[in-house]
Protein backbone atom coordinates (compact mmCIF):
# COMPACT_ATOMS: atom_id res chain seq x y z
CA UNK A 1 0.00 0.00 0.00
CA UNK A 2 3.02 2.32 0.75
CA UNK A 3 4.16 2.03 -2.75
CA UNK A 4 0.69 2.80 -4.33
CA UNK A 5 0.93 6.02 -2.26
CA UNK A 6 3.89 7.22 -3.34
CA UNK A 7 3.28 6.35 -6.57
CA UNK A 8 0.49 8.31 -6.84
CA UNK A 9 1.84 11.46 -4.97
CA UNK A 10 4.35 11.53 -7.36
CA UNK A 11 1.46 11.76 -10.03
CA UNK A 12 -0.46 14.40 -8.14
CA UNK A 13 3.01 16.61 -7.67
CA UNK A 14 3.74 16.06 -11.52
CA UNK A 15 0.24 16.74 -12.51
CA UNK A 16 0.66 20.18 -10.44
CA UNK A 17 4.14 20.86 -11.77
CA UNK A 18 2.89 20.14 -15.23
CA UNK A 19 -0.53 22.41 -15.23
CA UNK A 20 1.54 25.75 -13.20
CA UNK A 21 4.63 25.44 -16.24
CA UNK A 22 2.07 25.88 -18.53
CA UNK A 23 2.39 22.43 -20.43
CA UNK A 24 -1.45 21.35 -20.23
CA UNK A 25 -2.25 24.32 -22.81
CA UNK A 26 -1.40 23.07 -26.24
CA UNK A 27 -1.09 25.85 -27.96
CA UNK A 28 1.85 27.25 -25.64
CA UNK A 29 3.55 23.81 -26.04
CA UNK A 30 3.04 24.53 -29.66
CA UNK A 31 3.96 28.57 -29.53
CA UNK A 32 7.49 26.85 -27.79
CA UNK A 33 8.58 24.54 -30.51
CA UNK A 34 7.50 27.30 -33.16
CA UNK A 35 11.31 28.48 -33.37
CA UNK A 36 10.82 29.80 -37.05
CA UNK A 37 7.93 32.23 -36.09
CA UNK A 38 6.64 33.53 -33.38
CA UNK A 39 9.16 31.73 -30.85
CA UNK A 40 7.80 31.74 -26.86
CA UNK A 41 10.90 30.33 -25.42
CA UNK A 42 9.41 30.21 -21.53
CA UNK A 43 8.78 26.03 -21.63
CA UNK A 44 12.96 26.19 -21.73
CA UNK A 45 12.36 27.46 -18.06
CA UNK A 46 10.54 23.92 -17.16
CA UNK A 47 13.46 22.20 -17.92
CA UNK A 48 15.91 24.03 -16.39
CA UNK A 49 13.88 23.66 -13.00
CA UNK A 50 13.23 19.96 -13.39
CA UNK A 51 16.46 19.12 -14.32
CA UNK A 52 18.33 21.09 -11.47
CA UNK A 53 15.97 19.22 -8.91
CA UNK A 54 16.28 15.94 -10.31
CA UNK A 55 19.85 16.00 -11.31
CA UNK A 56 19.97 16.33 -7.18
CA UNK A 57 17.68 13.44 -7.01
CA UNK A 58 19.98 11.38 -8.96
CA UNK A 59 22.99 12.17 -6.98
CA UNK A 60 21.45 10.90 -3.96
CA UNK A 61 20.19 7.56 -5.60
CA UNK A 62 23.88 6.84 -6.68
CA UNK A 63 25.20 7.00 -3.33
CA UNK A 64 22.38 4.73 -2.47
CA UNK A 65 23.45 2.22 -4.69
CA UNK A 66 20.54 2.56 -7.00
CA UNK A 67 21.77 1.04 -10.47
CA UNK A 68 20.41 2.33 -13.28
CA UNK A 69 20.12 -0.33 -16.29
CA UNK A 70 19.09 1.03 -20.30
CA UNK A 71 19.79 0.53 -23.23
CA UNK A 72 22.57 2.22 -24.22
CA UNK A 73 23.12 2.07 -28.01
CA UNK A 74 22.46 5.16 -30.32
CA UNK A 75 21.40 3.89 -32.96
CA UNK A 76 18.74 4.55 -35.42
CA UNK A 77 15.74 3.31 -33.53
CA UNK A 78 16.46 5.79 -30.95
CA UNK A 79 16.52 8.53 -33.16
CA UNK A 80 13.88 7.58 -35.85
CA UNK A 81 11.87 7.11 -32.57
CA UNK A 82 12.63 10.49 -31.68
CA UNK A 83 11.93 11.97 -34.57
CA UNK A 84 8.39 10.32 -34.72
CA UNK A 85 7.51 11.40 -31.38
CA UNK A 86 8.66 14.83 -32.21
CA UNK A 87 6.56 15.19 -35.13
CA UNK A 88 3.68 13.55 -33.11
CA UNK A 89 3.96 16.03 -30.48
CA UNK A 90 4.25 19.14 -32.89
CA UNK A 91 0.98 18.38 -34.61
CA UNK A 92 -1.04 18.28 -31.18
CA UNK A 93 1.02 19.98 -28.49
CA UNK A 94 0.73 16.91 -26.42
CA UNK A 95 3.29 14.49 -24.90
CA UNK A 96 2.03 11.61 -22.68
CA UNK A 97 2.35 13.24 -19.49
CA UNK A 98 0.06 16.34 -20.30
CA UNK A 99 -2.21 14.05 -22.07
CA UNK A 100 -2.91 11.75 -18.98
CA UNK A 101 -3.72 14.91 -16.88
CA UNK A 102 -5.69 16.19 -19.47
CA UNK A 103 -7.69 12.87 -19.63
CA UNK A 104 -8.71 13.50 -15.82
CA UNK A 105 -10.03 16.78 -16.66
CA UNK A 106 -12.37 15.07 -18.91
CA UNK A 107 -11.03 16.38 -22.11
CA UNK A 108 -12.67 14.23 -24.66
CA UNK A 109 -10.06 14.72 -27.40
CA UNK A 110 -7.37 13.46 -25.02
CA UNK A 111 -8.97 9.99 -24.26
CA UNK A 112 -8.68 9.86 -28.26
CA UNK A 113 -5.30 11.11 -27.92
CA UNK A 114 -4.21 8.35 -25.36
CA UNK A 115 -6.42 5.64 -27.26
CA UNK A 116 -3.90 6.23 -30.46
CA UNK A 117 -1.15 6.25 -28.11
CA UNK A 118 -1.78 2.88 -26.88
CA UNK A 119 -2.26 1.95 -30.34
CA UNK A 120 0.87 3.00 -31.76
CA UNK A 121 2.40 1.42 -28.34
CA UNK A 122 0.81 -2.22 -29.11
CA UNK A 123 2.08 -1.53 -32.79
CA UNK A 124 5.42 -1.51 -31.84
CA UNK A 125 5.51 -4.32 -29.28
CA UNK A 126 3.67 -6.60 -31.84
CA UNK A 127 6.31 -6.16 -34.49
CA UNK A 128 9.06 -5.77 -32.91
CA UNK A 129 10.29 -8.31 -30.04
CA UNK A 130 13.12 -6.16 -28.59
CA UNK A 131 10.81 -3.42 -27.12
CA UNK A 132 10.10 -4.80 -24.31
CA UNK A 133 13.37 -3.49 -23.02
CA UNK A 134 12.40 -0.47 -20.98
CA UNK A 135 14.20 1.48 -18.29
CA UNK A 136 14.74 -0.26 -15.47
CA UNK A 137 16.16 -0.19 -11.79
CA UNK A 138 17.67 -2.55 -9.92
CA UNK A 139 18.98 -1.41 -6.47
CA UNK A 140 22.41 -2.97 -5.84
CA UNK A 141 25.42 -2.11 -2.68
CA UNK A 142 27.07 1.04 -3.88
CA UNK A 143 30.50 -0.23 -5.33
CA UNK A 144 33.49 -0.34 -2.83
CA UNK A 145 35.85 3.42 -3.66
CA UNK B 1 16.90 39.64 -16.51
CA UNK B 2 14.65 36.07 -16.17
CA UNK B 3 11.95 38.50 -14.43
CA UNK B 4 9.32 37.57 -13.16
CA UNK B 5 7.53 36.38 -16.09
CA UNK B 6 9.23 32.97 -16.05
CA UNK B 7 8.71 32.09 -12.47
CA UNK B 8 5.30 29.71 -12.71
CA UNK B 9 7.29 28.18 -15.30
CA UNK B 10 10.90 27.21 -12.95
CA UNK B 11 8.34 26.31 -10.08
CA UNK B 12 6.11 23.93 -12.18
CA UNK B 13 9.63 22.76 -13.50
CA UNK B 14 11.08 22.17 -9.85
CA UNK B 15 7.85 20.72 -8.86
CA UNK B 16 8.12 17.63 -11.86
CA UNK B 17 11.45 17.44 -11.07
CA UNK B 18 10.38 16.58 -7.49
CA UNK B 19 7.86 14.70 -8.76
CA UNK B 20 10.95 12.75 -10.08
CA UNK B 21 13.01 12.37 -7.24
CA UNK B 22 9.97 10.95 -5.05
CA UNK B 23 9.69 8.34 -7.52
CA UNK B 24 13.12 7.77 -8.20
CA UNK B 25 14.12 7.56 -4.18
CA UNK B 26 10.64 5.94 -2.66
CA UNK B 27 10.26 3.20 -5.45
CA UNK B 28 13.43 3.08 -7.54
CA UNK B 29 11.74 3.92 -10.38
CA UNK B 30 11.89 6.39 -13.23
CA UNK B 31 9.14 9.00 -13.66
CA UNK B 32 8.78 8.52 -17.23
CA UNK B 33 5.08 9.03 -18.19
CA UNK B 34 5.41 6.76 -21.70
CA UNK B 35 7.64 3.93 -20.50
CA UNK B 36 5.03 3.64 -17.20
CA UNK B 37 2.15 4.06 -19.91
CA UNK B 38 3.57 1.38 -22.17
CA UNK B 39 4.58 -0.88 -18.96
CA UNK B 40 0.60 -1.10 -18.85
CA UNK B 41 0.34 -3.39 -21.70
CA UNK B 42 3.53 -5.83 -21.34
CA UNK B 43 4.70 -5.75 -17.54
CA UNK B 44 4.11 -8.47 -15.32
CA UNK B 45 1.21 -8.43 -12.91
CA UNK B 46 3.38 -7.20 -9.85
CA UNK B 47 4.25 -4.75 -11.63
CA UNK B 48 1.18 -2.72 -12.27
CA UNK B 49 0.19 -1.04 -9.12
CA UNK B 50 2.80 1.20 -8.97
CA UNK B 51 2.15 2.38 -12.46
CA UNK B 52 -1.71 2.45 -12.17
CA UNK B 53 -1.10 4.74 -9.15
CA UNK B 54 1.16 7.19 -10.54
CA UNK B 55 -1.13 7.60 -13.83
CA UNK B 56 -4.29 8.11 -10.92
CA UNK B 57 -2.27 10.78 -9.64
CA UNK B 58 -1.32 12.23 -12.53
CA UNK B 59 -5.27 12.19 -13.58
CA UNK B 60 -6.75 13.32 -10.54
CA UNK B 61 -4.19 16.00 -10.88
CA UNK B 62 -5.86 16.91 -13.83
CA UNK B 63 -9.21 16.83 -12.36
CA UNK B 64 -8.07 19.06 -9.07
CA UNK B 65 -6.85 21.83 -11.35
CA UNK B 66 -10.01 21.69 -13.97
CA UNK B 67 -11.81 22.58 -10.63
CA UNK B 68 -9.33 25.01 -8.87
CA UNK B 69 -7.38 26.40 -11.89
CA UNK B 70 -9.48 25.84 -15.65
CA UNK B 71 -7.42 28.20 -17.25
CA UNK B 72 -4.36 26.05 -16.75
CA UNK B 73 -5.99 23.32 -19.12
CA UNK B 74 -6.87 23.95 -22.53
CA UNK B 75 -7.96 21.32 -25.68
CA UNK B 76 -5.38 20.08 -28.35
CA UNK B 77 -6.42 22.29 -30.96
CA UNK B 78 -7.62 20.45 -34.77
CA UNK B 79 -10.09 17.70 -35.50
CA UNK B 80 -10.56 14.00 -33.31
CA UNK B 81 -8.78 12.37 -36.17
CA UNK B 82 -5.61 15.49 -36.67
CA UNK B 83 -5.45 14.52 -32.90
CA UNK B 84 -5.92 10.67 -33.22
CA UNK B 85 -2.99 10.72 -35.60
CA UNK B 86 -0.70 12.75 -33.30
CA UNK B 87 -1.46 10.08 -30.51
CA UNK B 88 -0.35 7.51 -32.89
CA UNK B 89 2.58 9.14 -33.78
CA UNK B 90 4.04 9.53 -29.98
CA UNK B 91 2.98 6.34 -29.09
CA UNK B 92 5.05 4.52 -31.71
CA UNK B 93 8.17 7.25 -31.21
CA UNK B 94 7.80 6.48 -27.66
CA UNK B 95 7.81 2.93 -27.84
CA UNK B 96 10.61 3.02 -30.40
CA UNK B 97 12.80 5.38 -28.43
CA UNK B 98 12.36 4.45 -25.02
CA UNK B 99 10.97 7.67 -23.52
CA UNK B 100 9.08 10.86 -24.31
CA UNK B 101 9.68 14.60 -22.66
CA UNK B 102 10.03 13.26 -19.17
CA UNK B 103 11.80 10.19 -19.55
CA UNK B 104 14.47 11.67 -22.12
CA UNK B 105 13.97 15.19 -21.47
CA UNK B 106 14.09 15.87 -17.85
CA UNK B 107 15.14 12.52 -16.36
CA UNK B 108 17.94 10.96 -18.68
CA UNK B 109 19.25 14.87 -18.94
CA UNK B 110 19.62 15.02 -15.58
CA UNK B 111 21.78 12.23 -15.17
CA UNK B 112 23.74 13.51 -18.09
CA UNK B 113 22.58 10.53 -20.52
CA UNK B 114 24.42 10.55 -24.04
CA UNK B 115 21.20 8.79 -25.72
CA UNK B 116 18.92 10.43 -23.91
CA UNK B 117 20.71 14.03 -24.85
CA UNK B 118 20.37 12.97 -28.39
CA UNK B 119 16.80 11.59 -28.21
CA UNK B 120 15.78 15.38 -26.94
CA UNK B 121 17.61 16.89 -29.44
CA UNK B 122 15.96 14.79 -32.40
CA UNK B 123 12.68 15.68 -30.97
CA UNK B 124 12.68 18.89 -30.07
CA UNK B 125 14.03 19.71 -33.67
CA UNK B 126 11.40 17.24 -35.67
CA UNK B 127 8.87 18.95 -33.61
CA UNK B 128 9.85 22.27 -34.56
CA UNK B 129 9.56 21.42 -37.87
CA UNK B 130 6.05 20.02 -37.83
CA UNK B 131 5.09 22.76 -36.27
CA UNK B 132 6.80 25.17 -38.58
CA UNK B 133 5.00 23.01 -41.67
CA UNK B 134 1.62 22.74 -40.12
CA UNK B 135 2.04 26.46 -40.01
CA UNK B 136 3.05 26.74 -43.72
CA UNK B 137 0.51 23.89 -45.92
CA UNK B 138 -1.67 24.65 -43.46
CA UNK B 139 -2.01 27.67 -42.36
CA UNK B 140 -1.91 26.64 -38.60
CA UNK B 141 -3.67 23.34 -37.26
CA UNK B 142 -6.11 21.33 -38.98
Amino acid sequence: MRSYAIAFLSGLVFAAGLGLAGMTQPAKVLAFLDIGGAWDPSLAFVMVGAIAVHAVAWQIATRRGIVIVVPKAIDARLVGGAALFGVGWGLSGWCPGPAVVAMGSGLESAWVFALAMFWGHALVTRFDLTSGEDIRLISAPAPAK
Amino acid sequence: MVGEQFLDEIAGGVLIGLAGAILLLGLSRVAGVSGILGGLVTSARGDLGWRVSFLAGLGVGGLVLALLAPAALAPASGSLAWVAASGLLVGVGTRLSNGCTSGHGVSGISRLSPRSLVATLVFMQTGALAVGAVHHWFGGGQ
